[in-house]
């Protein structure tokens, strides 16, 4: 209680660079949770997401361009698959389902994707779940309709009835306006996948846009595929990419995107030693603030001494206040680890409609705090040995 | 019965900055009885600080023997001087040192806290009989210098100590400060049995005391020095 009250009033007594102190060790420490939850989170979740499929069919090409294409919605397609061929995989033995979307159409940068109602209706997107509307119903596959997902419904502002031109391409221009017009006839509920941000229209409106190919017109961009027994796409793996030449495999989709992840690995690893780095450098910082003050604090040591307290006393009561600043700053850190990871979170579900989880447990947040309040203390070993050593007769009367 | 406080053969010497080892204090024998108040007469310069430092054991004798209430501190560890000290010896100093960032009771709580153990009501009570009870939540910057004075004497007594050291305690006080100073310490030492030994220069506290003593004649090490 003695000792609680001496770290107290201390810590108030320098309130300038405690409060400075900890507020970098808050910005270190939220920045290094911040980077680790971000790198562990969105690899779970994009080596997790596979919105029900277990492969994607699509042009010669890579097949991370295909998957980043046909399932998360980014990055442009790499060629078209004839009909012909959609038709043979879905007829496959081996295959479950296959879904078949065409690209090349955006609503103010929304892109607009053709397929078939099937698509909401039978595809479980997580075990257990298909797609369900929030509001109206789906689009009929003959009919210039269109179902929005729910997060580019919310950004495009469009409701139940509302009616769009479509433009053409996958980046937004507005010269580039379709002649047609879409009713919006339904809105998805979230799913946190990249369906949310997508507005969907029937395959074949896609396919027969005014000012598309007409020669393209059956062609589709890419087909999804659910396999009967995982072991199916090893066989089909052979067929298309060892021995065929025309089409790409893309199989499995999570050991694609972890593939992806291992390859831009170096990044995060950067990312990570930086971070430790300022919470390294941030610790020196409670080191010098304390250091410092150690002269003016060197009257108070002595006055305690001949009060008859300890110099052991008094040497951990240095080290427990660096601590206590410490937990101060990791307390404060969650705010800014709250504010980075929910800014990156904000861009992830913009770019991808994944939504992060931002409070989602981790041990990080258990084993930061608790390492960075122990390298804390661990920098007030210095400044504590120095009051250690104080001279108590030579500091207890500095006047005359 | 032995006395309180009984010093023998006690020396103590500083290496000075130029290499040379000067005896500071040489004192063959003292002693002081349970509730005693005793003046010394000292300079400054005359050792007199080391000397209470030595009997408060904040400094350690080289040779000698210390007996504060039948305990020779001589023989003991410095941790085992720290709780000595902690639970019977109070100091009163020339420039007060209650800590700044602390209240008036907060310090007087602190005097308690390393021996006889925090005890608010014993600290608001020694406060109140410094004629304080209204200040308990200022801090030392905000009062006088006579009242600062006043709740450094409360510190030293709230722990119930045998004996209390003072060391000019007012060299920094005006004259009507001075004597209500002087005149506080010896009343509450008297009520809380603890014996005084006080050093000052000032002929006018001297005058108070039935038993001065001439710490130049106690002090063989004044007399060795040259002139």
């Amino acid at each position: 209680m003695t000792l609680a009250l001496i770290i107290l009033r201390s810590l108030r007594q320098h309130l300038f660079s405690t409060l400075v102190t900890a507020f970098s060790i808050a910005l270190a420490g939220g920045l290094l949770m911040a980077v680790w939850i971000v790198k562990v989170q969105s690899q779970a979740t994009f080596t997790q997401v596979n919105t029900g499929f277990d492969a994607v069919l699509g042009a010669r090409g890579s097949k991370l361009q295909l998957v980043l294409n046909a399932i998360f919605h980014l990055e442009a397609s790499p060629g078209n698959v004839a009909y012909s061929d959609y038709e043979f995989i879905k007829r496959h033995p081996a295959v479950k389902f296959a879904v078949p979307i065409a690209v090349g159409d955006n609503l103010r940068g929304y892109r607009i994707v053709g397929t078939i109602p099937e698509f909401f209706r039978e595809v479980e997107y997580v075990p257990g779940h298909t797609f369900t509307l929030a509001a109206g119903q789906l689009f009929n596959p003959d009919a210039k309709e269109a179902v929005l997902g729910s997060f580019a419904a919310e950004k495009l502002g469009l409701k139940v009835g509302d009616v769009f031109h479509p433009f053409h391409g996958l980046v937004y221009d507005e010269k580039n306006q379709h002649a047609e017009t879409y009713t919006v006839t339904g809105i998805l509920a979230p799913s946190n996948t990249p369906v949310d941000k997508v507005v969907w229209i029937p395959l074949h409106g896609l396919q027969t846009m005014s000012g598309h190919d007409p020669k393209a017109a059956t062609d589709v961009s890419a087909v999804l595929i659910q396999l009967r027994t995982p072991t199916a796409g090893f066989m089909l793996d052979l067929m298309y990419n060892k021995q065929g030449n025309r089409l790409t495999f893309a199989y499995p989709v999570g050991a694609i995107m972890a593939d992806l992840f291992s390859k831009i690995g170096w990044f995060d690893r950067v990312l990570t030693l930086v971070a430790y780095l300022v919470a390294f450098v941030s610790a020196i910082g409670v080191l010098v603030a304390i250091y410092n003050s150690m002269s003016a604090r060197r009257r108070d040591l002595a006055i305690l001494r001949a009060l008859g307290a300890g110099r052991l006393t008094l040497f951990s009561a240095v080290v427990l206040e660096a601590a206590a600043i410490g937990a101060l700053g990791m307390t404060a850190a969650f705010a800014i680890y709250g504010l980075i990871v929910g800014g990156v979170a904000a861009v992830i579900r913009v770019q991808t409609g994944i939504r992060l989880e931002i409070w989602a447990w981790n041990p990080v947040m258990l084993w930061a705090p608790i390492g960075m309040i122990l390298l804390c203390g661990l920098c007030g070993l210095l400044p504590a040995w120095k009051g250690y050593r104080t001279d108590v007769a030579a500091n207890l009367s500095p006047i005359s | 019965m032995n006395p309180l406080l009984q010093i023998t053969g006690l020396r103590k010497s500083f290496v000075t900055p130029e290499g040379q080892r000067k005896v500071i204090v040489d004192l063959p024998a003292f002693s002081l009885a349970a509730g005693q108040q005793l003046a010394l007469r000292g300079e400054s310069g005359s050792g007199k600080t080391t000397f209470l430092h030595l009997v408060a054991g904040i400094l350690a004798a080289d040779a000698g023997t210390i007996q504060v209430a039948g305990t020779d501190m001589t023989g003991l560890s410095e941790h085992a001087r720290d709780k000595l000290r902690a639970q019977n010896i109070g100091y009163i100093f020339q420039t007060f040192n209650l800590l700044q960032g602390y209240s008036c009771l907060e310090n007087v709580l602190l005097g308690m806290a390393f021996g006889a153990g925090v005890d608010r009501k014993r600290g608001q009570a020694m406060l109140e009989r410094v004629g304080l009870g209204h200040r308990l939540r200022h801090y030392p910057r905000q009062l006088s210098t006579g009242q600062q004075q006043r709740v450094a004497v409360a510190r030293a007594l709230a722990s119930h100590p045998k004996l209390v050291l003072a060391d000019e305690p007012t060299g920094n006080l005006d004259r009507r400060n001075a004597r209500e100073a002087l005149a506080l310490i010896r009343e509450t030492c008297r009520e809380n049995g603890a014996a005084l030994l006080l050093v000052s220069h000032d002929p006018e506290v001297l005058a108070a005391f039935d038993e001065v003593h001439d710490f130049a004649t106690l002090n063989r090490a004044l007399q060795e020095a040259p002139p």
